[in-house]
């Protein structure tokens, strides 16, 4: 990786500048990373005990999340994102109780149920857009959102995240074609993990990065090490105020690595070579931070144990919350569809709650189940 | 009040809630200087400036897919897309994305977009500039569907459809474009959407019908009453989504005799639905089947479209029949 950016190396020693950050905001970009293998974690176990249907393993992605959250600005940008940037939330700051309000699909949940897990949806604290399952859609979104507040003269801007193989949808080529023709402020931070569920990048594109795919639509490409948080946060930093200054888009393409399987259903070891799991175990990205962090005197290994210990107990904690809510009512199914219902959606909607009543489902009238 | 045709009441439509509303944006291929293809959006750049009528790149999911993100971020974008043919490679935003938004963010995020598009036959067209394809998007929930057939109804639909707070379809029947010139009102008006229009009035049977059909159907009505002196009540759904469902019901009720007007397929098309919906509530009423005339289940020609359109002799031919059942 000579032409890709690194800070720290994969023993966790610094081979280059490092930017100027608190301890404070090192150790919130740690404790996000924690945070995230944690909830990996719960949720692995919540989704193998049958408690939630589905999840989406972060490991090993966690430092382009974090390294790329911490050059927002939460008050006025806006996150166009993908499914796997679970570290970017707990950044943030957005609500890990309403994170498993999703993945149980319960009555608080923001999607109201209506959305698989880890589709999340957020206004507050930062503006988290609705996750889609179809891939590459956010990101001319992200590129229409960057335009209203340049319209306005607002100085925010949009950060878009996808995955390597969502550079080949239809989404990421107009997304950066209409960012290059328009100037707008947007960052586009692809997660190059590798694999897109099983097709490794060769499968994907022929060309020698997907930084390079910038040039076509007079957008720079910056390739940076995913792994590196330091470097991320750096190359990130630095697009955000390109956008924030009216210099226009910039794609980033973050060079990491999935440490597990697409999701919960998926087993990587039919098409991963143990081998490269070995490879890049080394590079684990919570460990060179870790390291950094011990060699800069910001964390000891005490620290350390009782962050963990911490994460672990609030995650199972926010599980449990979760788990005892009740489901959204059947009503649900009906609203939201337009602001006001019409008629015959009304119609379908009283249908259904006493056709389930007559059965004595235990349907209250106002269509509400039982846990 | 001035006499317009349907596409200067669209351009009337689209000026007046400009100046009302900075928050609308018109977007789309050629929209800029040329005014648009058929010049539904003539002079808005120069009148408001490139940021609020603008040229984008010729790409329906881009137009579509950064409309969406406009319309989540505060502003109202109305989206043309130069022939509903061409609207495709636009479906997965439209379908997937902004008429799913509100629901699976429940009421967080919403999409206040009007999606304009040149739909159906008669310029000569051929496969893909002629296509109707309304019934896709009234089969999605989340989406209205609006399709206007006179120049007072272009522009007041028009401008109901880009203050409603949901993302609408509104299909221009560029057939009718310049068919005609009518007194349309001056600054703004507003037309409900999900309420019909009663063209003629008449109880010995009623015709459905949309766009382009409706001086179709009208001209049927015309010579029915010359020929047998029968009164045929003509009804102008104009909006698909949401019907006007009880509208609907009592004019079927009142008439007791059907036919479905429209020049898309007929396989799964809109008349389905009308046909279902009255089969379904009020069928006792009925003295007569369920009659449709439309567009056959092939694609669009060329050379023979007007054998493909229906015209006022098939509609007249379907209301004999069922009149004489």
């Amino acid at each position: 990786m000579s032409d890709t950016l690194q800070i720290i190396d994969e023993s966790g020693k610094k081979v280059g500048k490092a930017p100027r950050l608190k301890r404070e905001t090192l150790l919130r970009m740690y404790r996000a990373i924690v945070s995230t293998r944690s909830f990996d974690d719960r949720c692995m176990k919540l989704q193998r005990t049958g408690r939630i249907g589905f999840s989406i393993p972060n490991k090993g992605v966690e430092a382009t999340s974090v390294g790329a959250a911490a050059a927002l600005d939460a008050a006025q940008d806006w996150i166009a994102p993908h499914y796997r940037d679970f570290a970017m939330m707990f950044y943030l700051g957005i609500d890990v109780n309403g994170m498993f309000d999703n993945m149980f699909g319960n009555a608080d949940d923001n999607a109201v149920g209506r959305q698989m897990p880890v589709h999340f949806s957020f206004r507050d604290p930062v503006n988290w857009l609705s996750i889609s399952s179809p891939l590459g859609t956010q990101i001319p979104q992200a590129v229409g959102v960057a335009m209203a507040m340049k319209q306005r003269g607002e100085k925010g801007i949009a950060l878009t995240t996808f995955g390597d193989g969502s550079t080949s949808t239809l989404g990421f080529h107009s997304g950066l074609n209409f960012a290059g023709v328009f100037g707008s402020p947007v960052v586009f931070l692809c997660q190059n993990n590798q694999w897109a569920i099983s097709c490794p990048s060769e499968e994907q594109t022929a060309s020698e990065s997907y930084a390079i795919k910038g040039e076509a639509y007079g957008i720079p490409g910056i390739k940076v090490d995913g792994n590196d948080v330091l470097a991320v946060y750096r190359v990130v930093s630095e697009a955000v105020k390109r956008a924030r200054a009216g210099e226009g888009p910039t794609l980033i393409e973050a060079v990491t690595f999935r440490m597990g399987g697409h999701s919960t259903s998926d087993d990587p070891s039919r098409y991963v070579e143990q081998s490269e799991f070995d490879a890049w175990e080394k590079r684990d990205p919570l460990f060179r931070f870790e390291t950094w962090l011990k060699s800069e005197g910001h964390l000891d290994d005490e620290q350390i144990a009782a962050i963990r210990a911490e994460t672990d107990a609030e995650m199972m904690a926010a599980a449990k919350a979760a788990e005892a809510k009740p489901r959204p009512k059947l009503g649900t199914i009906f609203s939201d569809v337009w602001e006001q219902m019409p008629p015959h959606l009304d119609a379908q909607m009283n249908a259904c709650i006493s056709h389930f009543a007559e059965r004595d489902e235990a349907v209250d009238e106002k269509g509400e189940f039982p846990l | 009040m001035s006499e317009l045709t349907m596409v200067q009441a669209v351009n009337d439509g689209l000026r007046t809630i400009m100046k009302e509303d900075e928050s609308v944006l018109v977007m789309g291929e050629d929209v800029g200087p040329k005014g648009g293809v058929f010049l539904a959006t003539e002079n808005l750049t120069k009148e408001f400036g490139k940021e609020r009528c603008f040229d984008t790149p010729l790409s329906e999911d881009g137009i579509i897919g950064v409309g969406v993100g406009l319309a989540m971020n505060g502003m109202k974008p109305v989206c043309e897309i130069q022939f509903q043919d061409f609207i495709f490679p636009a479906f997965d935003q439209i379908v997937s994305e902004a008429a799913k938004m509100r629901y699976r963010s429940g009421g967080q995020y919403t999409v206040p977009m009007t999606i304009r598009t040149p739909y159906g036959g008669g310029i000569r067209g051929g496969l893909y500039h002629s296509q109707s394809g309304e019934a896709y998007f009234a089969h999605t929930a989340g989406l209205k569907v609006v399709i206007p057939s006179t120049p007072y109804d272009a522009k007041g639909l028009l401008i109901s459809s880009i203050m409603d707070p949901d993302p609408v379809m509104f299909f221009e029947p560029k057939a009718l474009y310049r068919a005609g010139r009518e007194e349309v009102p001056e600054g703004m008006y507003t037309v409900d959407l999900s309420k019909v229009r009663e063209v003629t009035q008449g109880g010995d049977a009623v015709v459905f019908c949309y766009g382009a059909m409706v001086p179709v159907c009208t001209e049927a009505a015309r010579r029915i009453k010359e020929s047998r002196n029968k009164d045929i009540r003509v009804v102008d759904l104009r909006t698909l989504m949401p019907l006007d469902e009880e509208a609907v019901l009592q004019a079927a009720r009142d008439c007791g005799r059907v036919v479905m007007v429209h020049e898309a397929p007929r396989f799964c098309g809109y008349g389905s639905e009308i046909s279902a919906l009255i089969a379904e509530n009020a069928i006792e009423y009925m003295e007569a089947p369920i009659k449709r005339v439309t567009g056959f289940d092939t694609p669009f020609p060329n050379t023979l479209e007007n054998y493909y359109l229906p015209d006022a002799r098939r509609v007249f031919d379907a209301i004999e029949e069922v009149l004489d059942f």
